[in-house]
Protein backbone atom coordinates (compact mmCIF):
# COMPACT_ATOMS: atom_id res chain seq x y z
CA UNK A 1 0.00 0.00 0.00
CA UNK A 2 2.68 2.38 0.77
CA UNK A 3 4.88 1.58 -2.43
CA UNK A 4 1.23 2.48 -4.32
CA UNK A 5 1.19 5.80 -2.20
CA UNK A 6 4.82 6.47 -3.08
CA UNK A 7 3.84 5.95 -6.86
CA UNK A 8 1.04 7.75 -6.73
CA UNK A 9 2.63 10.51 -5.05
CA UNK A 10 5.56 10.68 -7.32
CA UNK A 11 3.05 10.34 -10.34
CA UNK A 12 1.47 13.73 -9.52
CA UNK A 13 4.07 15.45 -9.31
CA UNK A 14 5.53 14.53 -12.87
CA UNK A 15 2.09 15.49 -14.10
CA UNK A 16 2.19 18.78 -12.53
CA UNK A 17 5.95 19.52 -12.73
CA UNK A 18 5.49 18.49 -16.42
CA UNK A 19 8.00 15.67 -16.44
CA UNK A 20 10.26 15.82 -19.92
CA UNK A 21 9.90 11.98 -20.56
CA UNK A 22 6.69 12.08 -20.02
CA UNK A 23 5.40 15.28 -21.93
CA UNK A 24 7.40 13.37 -24.94
CA UNK A 25 5.15 10.08 -24.50
CA UNK A 26 1.97 11.90 -24.60
CA UNK A 27 3.27 14.34 -27.20
CA UNK A 28 4.22 11.14 -29.92
CA UNK A 29 0.63 9.30 -28.57
CA UNK A 30 -1.45 12.52 -29.48
CA UNK A 31 0.63 13.04 -32.51
CA UNK A 32 0.25 9.49 -33.77
CA UNK A 33 -3.11 9.27 -32.83
CA UNK A 34 -5.02 12.29 -33.79
CA UNK A 35 -2.75 11.71 -37.22
CA UNK A 36 -4.57 8.44 -37.46
CA UNK A 37 -7.93 9.66 -37.12
CA UNK A 38 -7.57 12.43 -39.82
CA UNK A 39 -6.15 9.96 -42.74
CA UNK A 40 -8.87 7.55 -41.46
CA UNK A 41 -11.48 10.50 -41.58
CA UNK A 42 -10.56 11.74 -44.75
CA UNK A 43 -10.57 8.05 -46.33
CA UNK A 44 -13.36 6.69 -44.26
CA UNK A 45 -16.20 9.78 -44.70
CA UNK A 46 -15.98 10.06 -48.48
CA UNK A 47 -15.94 6.10 -48.54
CA UNK A 48 -19.12 5.46 -45.91
CA UNK A 49 -20.95 8.73 -47.78
CA UNK A 50 -20.21 7.08 -51.33
CA UNK A 51 -21.90 3.53 -49.83
CA UNK A 52 -25.05 5.33 -48.49
CA UNK A 53 -25.47 7.25 -52.10
CA UNK A 54 -24.45 5.39 -54.61
CA UNK A 55 -25.66 1.92 -55.77
CA UNK A 56 -23.09 -0.41 -56.90
CA UNK A 57 -22.73 -4.30 -57.25
CA UNK A 58 -21.05 -5.75 -54.12
CA UNK A 59 -22.35 -2.18 -52.12
CA UNK A 60 -23.73 -4.68 -49.14
CA UNK A 61 -20.49 -7.08 -48.75
CA UNK A 62 -18.56 -3.68 -48.61
CA UNK A 63 -21.02 -2.71 -45.94
CA UNK A 64 -21.16 -5.74 -44.31
CA UNK A 65 -17.49 -5.71 -44.62
CA UNK A 66 -17.07 -2.87 -43.06
CA UNK A 67 -19.13 -3.20 -40.24
CA UNK A 68 -17.40 -6.61 -39.06
CA UNK A 69 -13.80 -4.78 -39.45
CA UNK A 70 -14.90 -2.04 -36.44
CA UNK A 71 -14.21 -4.77 -34.14
CA UNK A 72 -11.03 -5.81 -35.29
CA UNK A 73 -8.56 -6.99 -32.19
CA UNK A 74 -5.69 -4.51 -32.32
CA UNK A 75 -3.25 -7.20 -32.14
CA UNK A 76 -4.46 -9.22 -35.28
CA UNK A 77 -4.34 -5.21 -37.32
CA UNK A 78 -0.79 -5.14 -35.41
CA UNK A 79 0.25 -8.56 -36.84
CA UNK A 80 -1.13 -7.57 -39.98
CA UNK A 81 0.59 -4.79 -40.64
CA UNK A 82 4.11 -5.94 -39.59
CA UNK A 83 3.84 -8.80 -41.66
CA UNK A 84 3.23 -5.61 -44.72
CA UNK A 85 5.83 -3.26 -43.34
CA UNK A 86 8.66 -6.02 -42.85
CA UNK A 87 11.29 -6.21 -45.08
CA UNK A 88 10.06 -8.77 -47.25
CA UNK A 89 6.62 -7.33 -47.03
CA UNK A 90 5.00 -6.09 -49.65
CA UNK A 91 5.55 -2.44 -48.27
CA UNK A 92 8.66 -3.05 -46.78
CA UNK A 93 10.38 -0.52 -48.88
CA UNK A 94 8.96 2.42 -47.57
CA UNK A 95 11.21 1.64 -44.45
CA UNK A 96 8.68 1.98 -42.16
CA UNK A 97 8.60 -0.29 -39.24
CA UNK A 98 9.33 0.77 -36.07
CA UNK A 99 8.87 4.34 -36.59
CA UNK A 100 5.71 6.12 -35.44
CA UNK A 101 4.73 5.63 -39.41
CA UNK A 102 4.14 2.35 -38.70
CA UNK A 103 1.66 2.92 -35.80
CA UNK A 104 -0.21 5.66 -37.89
CA UNK A 105 -0.66 3.16 -40.28
CA UNK A 106 -1.92 0.72 -37.99
CA UNK A 107 -4.52 3.22 -35.93
CA UNK A 108 -5.75 4.12 -39.27
CA UNK A 109 -6.58 0.42 -40.03
CA UNK A 110 -7.93 0.18 -36.79
CA UNK A 111 -10.26 3.41 -36.95
CA UNK A 112 -11.30 3.55 -40.41
CA UNK A 113 -13.90 1.51 -40.53
CA UNK A 114 -15.30 3.13 -37.22
CA UNK A 115 -15.16 6.48 -39.16
CA UNK A 116 -16.59 4.68 -42.55
CA UNK A 117 -19.47 2.87 -41.19
CA UNK A 118 -21.34 5.59 -38.64
CA UNK A 119 -20.75 8.04 -41.83
CA UNK A 120 -22.33 5.30 -43.74
CA UNK A 121 -25.32 5.06 -41.19
CA UNK A 122 -25.81 8.94 -41.07
CA UNK A 123 -25.26 9.70 -44.85
CA UNK A 124 -27.61 6.86 -45.57
CA UNK A 125 -30.45 8.11 -42.64
CA UNK A 126 -30.35 11.55 -44.10
CA UNK A 127 -30.53 10.37 -47.98
CA UNK A 128 -33.66 8.37 -46.83
CA UNK A 129 -35.19 11.76 -45.60
CA UNK A 130 -33.75 14.32 -48.18
CA UNK A 131 -33.36 12.17 -51.23
CA UNK A 132 -36.31 13.55 -53.26
CA UNK A 133 -36.38 17.03 -51.81
CA UNK A 134 -33.08 17.40 -53.24
CA UNK A 135 -33.54 15.21 -56.57
CA UNK A 136 -36.31 17.21 -57.04
CA UNK A 137 -33.99 20.44 -56.59
CA UNK A 138 -32.21 19.29 -59.16
CA UNK A 139 -29.39 18.28 -56.93
CA UNK A 140 -26.17 16.42 -58.57
CA UNK A 141 -25.18 13.03 -56.11
CA UNK A 142 -21.96 14.83 -55.47
CA UNK A 143 -23.49 17.87 -54.22
CA UNK A 144 -25.71 15.63 -52.39
CA UNK A 145 -23.06 13.98 -50.30
CA UNK A 146 -21.74 17.57 -49.45
CA UNK A 147 -24.85 18.58 -48.00
CA UNK A 148 -25.26 15.77 -45.89
CA UNK A 149 -21.65 15.42 -44.71
CA UNK A 150 -22.50 19.20 -43.53
CA UNK A 151 -26.37 18.60 -42.06
CA UNK A 152 -24.96 15.54 -40.11
CA UNK A 153 -21.29 17.16 -38.82
CA UNK A 154 -21.97 17.24 -35.30
CA UNK A 155 -22.57 13.46 -35.30
CA UNK A 156 -19.79 12.76 -38.21
CA UNK A 157 -17.62 14.74 -35.12
CA UNK A 158 -18.37 11.99 -32.54
CA UNK A 159 -17.61 9.28 -35.13
CA UNK A 160 -14.50 11.37 -35.43
CA UNK A 161 -13.98 11.12 -31.46
CA UNK A 162 -15.04 7.56 -31.17
CA UNK A 163 -11.81 6.90 -33.79
CA UNK A 164 -9.81 8.89 -31.48
CA UNK A 165 -10.62 7.23 -28.36
CA UNK A 166 -10.29 3.41 -29.90
CA UNK A 167 -6.71 4.80 -31.48
CA UNK A 168 -5.23 6.56 -28.52
CA UNK A 169 -6.44 3.67 -26.22
CA UNK A 170 -5.04 0.53 -28.01
CA UNK A 171 -1.70 -0.89 -27.19
CA UNK A 172 -1.91 -4.42 -29.26
CA UNK A 173 -1.14 -2.37 -32.97
CA UNK A 174 1.42 -0.36 -32.01
CA UNK A 175 3.64 -2.11 -29.69
CA UNK A 176 3.83 -4.64 -32.54
CA UNK A 177 4.68 -2.28 -35.42
CA UNK A 178 6.26 0.47 -33.20
CA UNK A 179 8.25 -1.89 -30.84
CA UNK A 180 8.08 0.57 -27.81
CA UNK A 181 11.23 1.90 -28.42
CA UNK A 182 12.51 5.02 -26.01
CA UNK A 183 12.55 8.25 -27.24
CA UNK A 184 11.20 6.80 -31.00
CA UNK A 185 8.11 4.64 -30.88
CA UNK A 186 6.71 4.61 -27.68
CA UNK A 187 3.98 5.51 -26.60
CA UNK A 188 1.32 6.29 -23.53
CA UNK A 189 -0.22 2.46 -23.84
CA UNK A 190 3.04 0.69 -24.51
CA UNK A 191 4.99 2.74 -22.10
CA UNK A 192 2.25 1.88 -18.83
CA UNK A 193 2.36 -1.92 -20.05
CA UNK A 194 6.25 -1.95 -20.41
CA UNK A 195 6.81 0.32 -16.88
CA UNK A 196 4.59 -1.94 -14.89
CA UNK A 197 6.04 -5.36 -16.18
CA UNK A 198 9.15 -3.17 -14.73
CA UNK A 199 7.08 -2.20 -11.47
CA UNK A 200 8.03 1.15 -12.23
CA UNK A 201 4.68 2.15 -11.43
CA UNK A 202 5.41 6.15 -10.94
CA UNK A 203 5.73 7.01 -14.43
CA UNK A 204 3.07 3.65 -15.37
CA UNK A 205 0.48 5.88 -13.48
CA UNK A 206 1.07 9.46 -14.26
CA UNK A 207 1.09 7.96 -17.75
CA UNK A 208 -2.46 5.87 -16.82
CA UNK A 209 -3.80 9.31 -15.26
CA UNK A 210 -3.35 11.44 -18.37
CA UNK A 211 -4.69 8.61 -20.54
CA UNK A 212 -7.68 8.58 -18.22
CA UNK A 213 -7.99 12.29 -18.40
CA UNK A 214 -7.86 12.32 -22.44
CA UNK A 215 -10.48 9.61 -22.82
CA UNK A 216 -13.17 11.40 -20.39
CA UNK A 217 -12.42 14.63 -22.23
CA UNK A 218 -12.93 13.10 -25.66
CA UNK A 219 -16.60 11.13 -24.18
CA UNK A 220 -17.28 14.36 -22.69
CA UNK A 221 -17.39 16.03 -25.62
CA UNK A 222 -18.94 13.83 -27.59
CA UNK A 223 -21.62 13.82 -24.87
CA UNK A 224 -21.75 17.67 -25.21
CA UNK A 225 -21.68 17.42 -29.35
CA UNK A 226 -24.90 14.97 -28.98
CA UNK A 227 -26.84 17.39 -26.80
CA UNK A 228 -26.31 20.02 -28.87
CA UNK A 229 -27.32 18.52 -31.97
CA UNK A 230 -30.78 17.66 -30.18
CA UNK A 231 -30.95 21.24 -29.12
CA UNK A 232 -30.20 22.84 -32.35
CA UNK A 233 -32.07 20.60 -34.74
CA UNK A 234 -34.94 19.45 -33.18
CA UNK B 1 -40.76 34.57 -68.34
CA UNK B 2 -38.00 35.43 -70.95
CA UNK B 3 -36.85 31.61 -71.21
CA UNK B 4 -39.08 29.33 -73.86
CA UNK B 5 -41.60 27.36 -72.01
CA UNK B 6 -41.22 24.07 -71.23
CA UNK B 7 -45.07 23.21 -70.79
CA UNK B 8 -47.24 21.40 -71.67
CA UNK B 9 -46.42 18.55 -69.45
CA UNK B 10 -47.34 15.66 -71.33
CA UNK B 11 -48.18 11.91 -68.94
CA UNK B 12 -48.75 9.20 -70.94
CA UNK B 13 -50.19 6.09 -70.36
CA UNK B 14 -48.77 5.69 -67.02
CA UNK B 15 -48.53 3.01 -64.98
CA UNK B 16 -47.40 2.43 -61.58
CA UNK B 17 -47.24 -1.00 -59.49
CA UNK B 18 -45.17 -2.04 -56.52
CA UNK B 19 -45.09 -5.36 -55.38
CA UNK B 20 -47.43 -6.56 -58.73
CA UNK B 21 -50.42 -4.26 -57.15
CA UNK B 22 -51.37 -1.52 -59.42
CA UNK B 23 -51.42 2.05 -57.78
CA UNK B 24 -51.89 4.11 -60.75
CA UNK B 25 -53.86 2.91 -64.26
CA UNK B 26 -53.26 4.15 -67.28
CA UNK B 27 -53.38 8.01 -66.45
CA UNK B 28 -53.01 9.70 -69.60
CA UNK B 29 -53.48 13.96 -69.27
CA UNK B 30 -51.60 16.96 -71.01
CA UNK B 31 -50.66 19.41 -68.47
CA UNK B 32 -51.12 22.94 -70.74
CA UNK B 33 -49.75 26.52 -68.81
CA UNK B 34 -52.05 29.22 -67.24
CA UNK B 35 -54.93 27.49 -65.49
CA UNK B 36 -54.25 26.19 -62.41
CA UNK B 37 -54.86 22.48 -62.08
CA UNK B 38 -56.12 20.47 -58.99
CA UNK B 39 -55.94 17.19 -58.45
CA UNK B 40 -58.70 15.79 -56.40
CA UNK B 41 -59.30 12.59 -54.81
CA UNK B 42 -60.01 10.82 -51.48
CA UNK B 43 -56.89 9.54 -49.32
CA UNK B 44 -55.03 6.53 -51.44
CA UNK B 45 -56.28 7.67 -54.63
CA UNK B 46 -52.31 8.26 -56.29
CA UNK B 47 -52.58 11.77 -55.87
CA UNK B 48 -49.14 12.24 -54.70
CA UNK B 49 -47.72 9.17 -56.73
CA UNK B 50 -48.73 11.50 -60.12
CA UNK B 51 -46.68 14.01 -58.84
CA UNK B 52 -43.96 12.41 -57.72
CA UNK B 53 -44.10 10.24 -61.19
CA UNK B 54 -44.43 13.94 -62.90
CA UNK B 55 -41.59 14.85 -60.85
CA UNK B 56 -39.39 12.16 -62.41
CA UNK B 57 -38.83 11.22 -58.75
CA UNK B 58 -40.08 7.84 -59.14
CA UNK B 59 -39.92 5.48 -62.29
CA UNK B 60 -42.80 4.80 -63.51
CA UNK B 61 -43.97 0.74 -64.27
CA UNK B 62 -44.93 1.87 -68.00
CA UNK B 63 -46.23 4.81 -69.58
CA UNK B 64 -44.29 7.80 -69.63
CA UNK B 65 -44.10 11.69 -68.45
CA UNK B 66 -42.59 13.89 -71.13
CA UNK B 67 -42.28 17.93 -71.14
CA UNK B 68 -43.13 19.11 -74.45
CA UNK B 69 -42.58 23.23 -74.91
CA UNK B 70 -39.56 24.59 -76.45
CA UNK B 71 -37.66 24.88 -73.33
CA UNK B 72 -37.96 21.40 -72.07
CA UNK B 73 -34.19 20.23 -72.06
CA UNK B 74 -34.43 22.98 -68.96
CA UNK B 75 -37.01 21.06 -67.15
CA UNK B 76 -35.40 19.78 -64.57
CA UNK B 77 -34.47 23.27 -63.07
CA UNK B 78 -37.42 24.94 -64.02
CA UNK B 79 -39.76 23.32 -61.80
CA UNK B 80 -40.13 23.21 -58.07
CA UNK B 81 -42.47 21.09 -55.60
CA UNK B 82 -43.73 21.14 -52.03
CA UNK B 83 -44.15 17.93 -50.70
CA UNK B 84 -47.04 16.96 -48.57
CA UNK B 85 -44.50 16.53 -45.69
CA UNK B 86 -42.05 19.09 -46.07
CA UNK B 87 -38.20 18.23 -46.06
CA UNK B 88 -36.08 20.95 -44.16
CA UNK B 89 -32.47 20.71 -43.72
CA UNK B 90 -31.01 21.00 -40.88
CA UNK B 91 -29.75 24.33 -41.19
CA UNK B 92 -31.48 27.69 -40.59
CA UNK B 93 -35.04 29.10 -42.03
CA UNK B 94 -32.91 31.29 -44.72
CA UNK B 95 -29.86 28.75 -44.92
CA UNK B 96 -32.94 26.49 -46.69
CA UNK B 97 -34.41 29.03 -48.98
CA UNK B 98 -30.79 30.08 -50.06
CA UNK B 99 -29.24 26.29 -50.52
CA UNK B 100 -32.05 26.00 -52.97
CA UNK B 101 -31.01 29.56 -54.87
CA UNK B 102 -27.72 28.40 -55.09
CA UNK B 103 -28.55 24.89 -56.04
CA UNK B 104 -30.08 26.97 -59.09
CA UNK B 105 -27.12 28.78 -59.92
CA UNK B 106 -28.65 32.30 -58.63
CA UNK B 107 -25.27 34.31 -57.62
CA UNK B 108 -24.29 34.39 -54.39
CA UNK B 109 -25.19 38.75 -54.11
CA UNK B 110 -28.96 38.23 -54.77
CA UNK B 111 -29.49 35.29 -52.41
CA UNK B 112 -29.86 37.25 -49.71
CA UNK B 113 -32.85 39.56 -50.72
CA UNK B 114 -34.52 36.67 -52.46
CA UNK B 115 -34.77 34.50 -49.02
CA UNK B 116 -35.59 37.61 -47.26
CA UNK B 117 -38.69 38.59 -49.83
CA UNK B 118 -39.67 34.98 -50.17
CA UNK B 119 -39.77 34.07 -45.35
CA UNK B 120 -41.61 37.95 -46.12
CA UNK B 121 -44.10 36.48 -48.44
CA UNK B 122 -44.98 32.94 -46.64
CA UNK B 123 -44.87 35.47 -43.22
CA UNK B 124 -41.79 33.83 -41.89
CA UNK B 125 -40.09 37.46 -41.70
CA UNK B 126 -38.02 37.23 -38.64
CA UNK B 127 -37.62 33.65 -38.49
CA UNK B 128 -34.72 33.66 -40.85
CA UNK B 129 -32.29 32.40 -37.88
CA UNK B 130 -34.26 29.67 -36.64
CA UNK B 131 -33.47 26.02 -37.24
CA UNK B 132 -35.53 25.03 -39.25
CA UNK B 133 -36.28 21.99 -37.88
CA UNK B 134 -37.42 23.47 -34.74
CA UNK B 135 -40.38 25.35 -36.18
CA UNK B 136 -44.13 24.56 -35.81
CA UNK B 137 -45.45 22.05 -38.45
CA UNK B 138 -47.23 25.12 -39.81
CA UNK B 139 -44.41 27.15 -39.99
CA UNK B 140 -42.15 24.37 -41.87
CA UNK B 141 -44.91 23.69 -44.44
CA UNK B 142 -44.66 27.96 -45.15
CA UNK B 143 -40.91 27.48 -45.05
CA UNK B 144 -41.10 24.63 -47.98
CA UNK B 145 -43.19 26.65 -49.80
CA UNK B 146 -41.41 29.94 -49.11
CA UNK B 147 -37.88 27.79 -50.22
CA UNK B 148 -40.02 26.52 -53.70
CA UNK B 149 -41.46 30.05 -54.42
CA UNK B 150 -38.22 31.70 -53.71
CA UNK B 151 -36.95 29.70 -57.07
CA UNK B 152 -39.33 31.11 -59.52
CA UNK B 153 -40.51 28.24 -60.81
CA UNK B 154 -41.92 28.03 -64.58
CA UNK B 155 -44.16 25.53 -63.12
CA UNK B 156 -44.86 24.54 -59.10
CA UNK B 157 -46.31 21.12 -57.67
CA UNK B 158 -47.87 21.57 -54.40
CA UNK B 159 -48.94 18.13 -52.41
CA UNK B 160 -51.63 18.90 -49.94
CA UNK B 161 -49.69 22.23 -48.57
CA UNK B 162 -52.54 22.77 -46.32
CA UNK B 163 -52.97 20.02 -44.94
CA UNK B 164 -51.72 20.31 -41.44
CA UNK B 165 -52.22 23.92 -41.23
CA UNK B 166 -55.15 25.93 -39.46
CA UNK B 167 -57.46 27.99 -41.00
CA UNK B 168 -56.14 31.17 -41.02
CA UNK B 169 -52.71 29.97 -42.15
CA UNK B 170 -54.57 27.86 -44.56
CA UNK B 171 -55.83 31.13 -45.77
CA UNK B 172 -52.37 32.49 -45.98
CA UNK B 173 -51.25 29.81 -48.28
CA UNK B 174 -54.24 30.17 -50.35
CA UNK B 175 -53.12 33.40 -50.70
CA UNK B 176 -49.98 33.05 -51.54
CA UNK B 177 -50.79 30.38 -54.25
CA UNK B 178 -53.00 32.83 -55.96
CA UNK B 179 -50.29 35.11 -55.65
CA UNK B 180 -47.91 32.94 -57.23
CA UNK B 181 -50.28 32.09 -59.97
CA UNK B 182 -50.55 35.62 -60.51
CA UNK B 183 -47.12 36.01 -61.01
CA UNK B 184 -47.25 33.37 -64.39
CA UNK B 185 -46.15 30.00 -62.71
CA UNK B 186 -48.08 26.88 -63.20
CA UNK B 187 -50.04 25.50 -60.46
CA UNK B 188 -50.48 21.66 -60.01
CA UNK B 189 -51.67 20.74 -56.66
CA UNK B 190 -53.08 17.94 -54.94
CA UNK B 191 -56.41 18.13 -52.26
CA UNK B 192 -58.70 15.95 -50.96
CA UNK B 193 -60.47 19.48 -49.84
CA UNK B 194 -63.63 19.90 -51.55
CA UNK B 195 -63.69 23.54 -50.35
CA UNK B 196 -59.86 24.19 -51.27
CA UNK B 197 -60.57 22.96 -54.40
CA UNK B 198 -63.60 25.20 -55.35
CA UNK B 199 -61.59 28.11 -54.41
CA UNK B 200 -58.42 27.51 -55.61
CA UNK B 201 -59.30 25.39 -59.18
CA UNK B 202 -59.25 26.54 -62.99
CA UNK B 203 -59.54 22.45 -63.82
CA UNK B 204 -60.01 19.13 -61.81
CA UNK B 205 -58.12 16.36 -62.77
CA UNK B 206 -60.22 13.76 -60.06
CA UNK B 207 -58.45 10.44 -58.98
CA UNK B 208 -59.72 7.71 -57.36
CA UNK B 209 -58.14 4.32 -57.05
CA UNK B 210 -55.38 5.42 -59.36
CA UNK B 211 -57.45 6.46 -62.17
CA UNK B 212 -58.05 9.34 -63.94
CA UNK B 213 -61.62 9.45 -63.50
CA UNK B 214 -62.84 13.02 -64.74
CA UNK B 215 -61.03 15.81 -65.91
CA UNK B 216 -63.23 19.11 -66.14
CA UNK B 217 -63.15 22.38 -66.31
CA UNK B 218 -63.50 23.68 -62.06
CA UNK B 219 -67.35 24.90 -62.66
CA UNK B 220 -68.15 22.50 -64.80
CA UNK B 221 -66.83 19.64 -62.53
CA UNK B 222 -68.44 21.08 -59.24
CA UNK B 223 -71.85 21.42 -60.87
CA UNK B 224 -72.21 18.93 -63.14
CA UNK B 225 -69.84 16.20 -62.62
CA UNK B 226 -70.04 13.76 -65.55
CA UNK B 227 -68.82 10.18 -63.35
CA UNK B 228 -70.82 8.82 -60.63
CA UNK B 229 -67.32 8.94 -58.59
CA UNK B 230 -67.08 12.27 -58.56
CA UNK B 231 -70.53 12.98 -58.20
CA UNK B 232 -70.38 10.84 -54.97
CA UNK B 233 -66.84 12.33 -54.08
CA UNK B 234 -68.80 15.76 -53.82
CA UNK B 235 -72.09 14.03 -52.13
CA UNK B 236 -69.43 13.64 -49.29
CA UNK B 237 -70.06 9.74 -49.40
CA UNK B 238 -67.39 7.32 -49.32
CA UNK B 239 -66.26 5.67 -52.40
CA UNK B 240 -66.10 2.14 -52.62
N1 LIG C 1 -43.88 2.57 -52.20
C1 LIG C 1 -45.14 2.12 -52.04
N2 LIG C 1 -45.36 0.83 -51.76
C2 LIG C 1 -46.61 0.33 -51.62
N3 LIG C 1 -47.70 1.09 -51.70
C3 LIG C 1 -47.55 2.40 -51.98
C4 LIG C 1 -46.27 2.98 -52.17
N4 LIG C 1 -46.43 4.28 -52.43
C5 LIG C 1 -47.74 4.50 -52.39
N5 LIG C 1 -48.43 3.38 -52.13
C6 LIG C 1 -49.89 3.23 -52.07
O1 LIG C 1 -50.44 3.84 -53.21
C7 LIG C 1 -51.68 4.47 -52.92
C8 LIG C 1 -51.63 5.90 -53.38
O2 LIG C 1 -50.71 6.62 -52.58
P1 LIG C 1 -50.61 8.20 -52.62
O3 LIG C 1 -49.63 8.61 -51.61
O4 LIG C 1 -50.38 8.66 -54.00
O5 LIG C 1 -52.09 8.60 -52.15
P2 LIG C 1 -52.70 10.07 -52.03
O6 LIG C 1 -53.77 10.18 -53.04
O7 LIG C 1 -51.63 11.07 -52.08
O8 LIG C 1 -53.37 10.00 -50.59
P3 LIG C 1 -53.41 11.10 -49.41
O9 LIG C 1 -54.59 11.96 -49.67
O10 LIG C 1 -53.64 10.24 -48.20
O11 LIG C 1 -52.12 11.82 -49.39
C9 LIG C 1 -51.86 4.30 -51.42
O12 LIG C 1 -52.76 3.24 -51.23
C10 LIG C 1 -50.50 3.96 -50.90
O13 LIG C 1 -50.60 3.14 -49.77
MG1 LIG D 1 -50.77 12.28 -50.73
Amino acid sequence: MNEFGDAFHTALVMIVSANPDLIEIVGLSLRVSLSAVVIAALLGMPLGAALAVFAFPGRRAVVVAINALMGLPPVVVGLTVYLMLSRGGPLGVLGLLFTPGAMIVAQVVLVLPIVAALTRQTVEDLWLEYREQLVSLGVTPRRAVRTMLWDGRITLLTAFLAGFGRASAEVGAVIIVGGNIDHLTRVMTTAIALETSKGDLALALALGLVLLAVSFAVNAAAQILRDMVVRAQG
Amino acid sequence: MTAPTILPLSIERLFYAVAGRALLESVSVEIAAGSRTVILGPNGAGKSLCLRLAQGLIAPTAGCVVWKGPGAAQAKMRQAMVFQRPVLLRRSAAANVSYALAVRGVPRADRPSRVEEALARAGLAGLGDRPARTMSGGEQQKLALARAWALKPEVLFLDEPTASLDPAAVRAVEAMIQAIHEGGTKIVMTTHDLGQAKRLADEVLFLHNGRLVERAPADRFFEHPSTLQAAAFLRGEILA
